[in-house]
């Protein structure tokens, strides 16, 4: 017995000490964290760019990693429940991660103190507060796509070029989903309408927002809108597609902002035949024409495996390779910063800082973030319903910049 | 659990009515003290904290809608909309007034309590499902008031940053910090309800619940015991509303939607009506049950999928166990988790001879 215990110890004791090395030859594992509602009122988004980030991941990954690091996801699904999303934080830190992905607005406010005390860099693309990407009031905090200002500014940018270069005196309509979110843009729009003297008028859509028949025939009928542009979520999009086209609107009229752009949302509508010439702004390229999607596919294809279903939505689908290469991106200048895998959040948050020029092949716009500009540059493009596709009106584009920064500096 | 309580003979009605006669109960709560004050923050993880302190918060809300709906029999689905009127009361107060927590606490609770008391009123002329629709009402109003009311809600964002609590002036901002200080609360409001229970309002509140004719009849004035019922529910939700404020940094009303008061409804119903240990279980459990079931698959799930794949399994598989388990639970006990932890207490009373 006194012999079994002895062999059993020694054993115990040899393998230990094996793994203890093996460990530290390895190289070191990098914990990223992923807020994400895949079951929530978001979920028809959450399934494709959930999915989205975990295949940039894994096709990095497959490729030995960050210099020689692995990364690890650390994903949990917060329901789009701010309670859930502080919890989720929380096993993010406890895990170690150096970035993490937040989802909703409510949640990105909750959590951004969090981040400036604990030292990790998050991201919010396409949601959370716009005044958000003032870097020097919130130094952890990268909404690293166009804020709801932004797009603002690009949608009245994109308005002026279709209406023919001036839109002095023209009637545009904002409709918009009557909740903080929905309302942000307002202030922007306010000004861009004094500075370009064209007449803004709103519309607002009570929740849930998806009755609006009285609203677009008012736009339609009596206003006589000259350029419609929207900001709805969830079903809204798609019922706004319908209710335009069936009081004869003339959908090349009609931009609407990020969450409206979805392929769900043409399909909801009844169909791309009859959503042509609709318009919606994105912050990551639209379509499957890309390398990376090449190379994810070839990834698959090497396993045996078929391209994963969620690439089907090639919007959300991009917009989560949109989070994944940049959050890799900022790791990547900060191993390269470091000299090695064992980064920190601060080291991640002067990674994001040091990308410059970074369009991963033109599904992304050239993203740049400075101290003052946490959003990238603000860019948005414009893709239009033609045929059976999505296809770009023109180059990615930002609108009255100089307004816009001009208002992150005053909140 | 494992006690005898023969040998203990009351002399006096004070030492009956006390709320733990026997000195092992009195033990049992001081060893419990001790655990979640002593024991737990010095060895649990930030992490770990911060899943307590969600159940502290919980623990609050769901002890002020038992009293309403469990203790008092008036139903309500408006709960989440008085813990936002708390939340916006103590935000404003905080960054507005600079004042501290032992102030805006009970001034969330107070103006929480005043709006609940309006909409208690139509509780005298209507009942049951009737009166769900009316606190119904409440949640949408309260909810829109806010949303396009800039001066409480703060701007467009409708959201206001909370400044952290300070106490003796150290600002308490991580969650092991925010432990001591929701844990006291949620002490200081389970106290107060054990003892409201068994005082006359208490008592009353349980007449009209069982019979509001013969409350009447025996002198209860119903109108004012169920106004007092609602303020008394309200406070709860409004210094529940304070506590998530203060928890989560930030005062926004997307946080107590409709879909909230039915978690606190839900916690009281699983938990078990008119109790006041209904609450705590339920509370527990619609708090901890998604998060364990996440850890479990975690854990075991990656033997079967890869990570990637889990992720989505999880996900489903989560709410799917977590609406399984609730139907099992309320199958096996209607009355709730406090019926249930009571069934075994009494098997284990005559065990080994039970009969």
């Amino acid at each position: 017995m006194k012999h079994l215990q002895t062999g059993l110890l020694m054993a115990g004791m040899v393998a230990g000490a094996a793994t203890m090395a093996m460990t530290s030859a390895q190289a070191k594992e990098i914990v990223v964290g992923m807020a994400c509602d895949r079951t929530g009122p978001t979920q028809t988004v959450g399934v494709m760019l959930c999915p989205a980030y975990h295949d940039y991941v894994k096709l990095i990954n497959s490729k030995g990693g960050i210099m020689g690091n692995k990364i690890r996801v650390v994903e949990i699904d917060t329901q789009y429940k701010v309670p859930a999303s502080v919890e989720a934080y929380q096993r993010f830190k406890k895990e170690g991660a150096v970035v993490v992905a937040l989802w909703g607005t409510p949640m990105t406010q909750a959590i951004t103190s969090n981040l400036n005390a604990d030292h990790i860099p998050g991201t919010s693309p396409g949601f959370g507060t716009a005044a958000a990407a003032n870097g020097e009031k919130y130094p952890y905090l990268f909404p690293m796509a166009a804020s709801y200002w932004s797009q603002a500014g690009a949608a009245v940018t994109f308005a002026k070029q279709e209406l023919g270069g001036n839109i002095k005196g023209k009637k545009i309509a904002f409709i918009f989903y009557d909740n903080p979110a929905g309302r942000e843009p307002i202030p922007v729009l306010e000004k861009l309408a004094a500075l370009e003297g064209f007449e803004l008028k709103k519309f607002a859509i009570p929740p849930p927002g998806v009755e609006m028949k009285v609203q677009v025939q008012d736009i339609t009928r009596r206003y006589r809108a000259d350029f419609v542009i929207s900001h709805l979520f969830g079903k809204g999009p798609s019922v706004h597609i319908k209710e335009f086209k069936r009081m004869g609107y003339p959908l090349k009229k009609l931009l609407s902002f990020v969450w409206g752009a979805g392929e769900a949302d043409i399909n909801g509508a009844g169909g791309w035949a009859k959503a042509q010439g609709y318009n919606a702004l994105n912050f990551a390229g639209v379509g499957s024409d890309y390398a990376i999607l090449d190379e994810i596919k070839a990834m698959y294809k090497a396993e045996g495996k078929d391209a994963p279903e969620a690439m089907a939505s090639t919007v959300y689908y991009n917009r989560g390779i949109l989070a994944g290469a940049v959050h890799l991106k900022a790791i990547e200048m900060a191993v390269k910063a470091k000299g090695s895998g064992d980064i920190t959040g601060e080291d991640v948050q002067k990674g994001f800082l040091a990308i410059k020029d970074f369009k991963l092949g033109g599904i992304l716009p050239p993203l740049n973030f400075t101290d003052l500009d946490h959003e990238g540059g603000g860019w948005a493009r414009v893709f239009r319903v033609e045929g059976d596709n999505f296809v770009p009106a023109g180059d990615w584009l930002r609108g009255y910049r100089d307004v816009v920064i001009e208002m992150l500096k005053a909140e | 659990m494992f006690h005898r309580e023969s040998g203990y003979f009351n002399t006096t009605y004070k030492a009956d009515m006390a709320l733990y006669p026997l000195p092992i109960a009195k033990f049992a709560i001081a060893a419990i003290l001790v655990l979640f004050f002593v024991v737990a923050p010095y060895f649990l993880d930030e992490y770990y904290l911060s899943i307590i302190n969600l159940v502290a918060i919980a623990i609050v809300g769901a002890l002020g809608l038992n009293i309403l709906v469990g203790y008092t029999g008036q139903i309500s689905i408006g709960h989440a909309a008085f813990m936002s009127v708390g939340a916006y009361t103590a935000a404003n107060l905080a960054t507005k007034l600079d004042l501290p927590f032992w102030l805006t606490l009970p001034a969330g609770g107070a103006m929480a309590a005043f709006i609940g008391i309006l909409v208690g009123i139509p509780s005298l002329r209507i009942k049951g499902l009737y009166l769900a629709i009316a606190t119904l009402a409440a949640q949408f109003i309260i909810e829109w008031v806010i949303n396009h009311t800039p001066t409480i809600s703060g701007g467009v964002a409708a959201s206001i940053e909370m400044p952290p609590p300070e106490f003796l002036g150290k600002e308490l901002v991580n969650q092991a910090e925010l432990y001591y200080f929701l844990m006291v609360i949620m002490v200081i409001a389970l106290v107060g309800a054990m003892n409201l229970i068994r005082s006359r309002i208490g008592r009353s509140f349980i007449a009209i619940r069982d019979q509001e004719i013969a409350a009447e009849i025996i002198g209860i004035n119903v109108f004012k015991t169920k106004l007092i019922a609602f303020a008394v529910s309200s406070f709860y939700a409004g210094v529940c509303g304070v506590m998530y404020t203060y928890y989560l940094g930030i005062a926004n009303y997307e946080n107590f939607q409709l879909i909230t008061s039915i978690d606190y409804l839900a916690m009281v119903i699983i938990g078990g009506l008119g109790s006041i240990l209904g609450s705590i279980l339920g509370a527990i459990f619609i708090t901890m049950l998604p998060i364990v079931i996440r850890l479990l698959m975690e854990t075991f799930g990656s033997i079967f999928v890869d990570d990637a794949a889990l992720a989505q399994v999880i996900a489903q598989f989560r709410l799917i166990i977590f609406g399984g388990l609730i139907i099992v639970f309320l199958v096996v006990e209607p009355d709730g988790l406090a019926k249930l932890w009571q069934n075994i207490r009494n098997y284990f009373r005559f065990w080994p001879f039970s009969y």
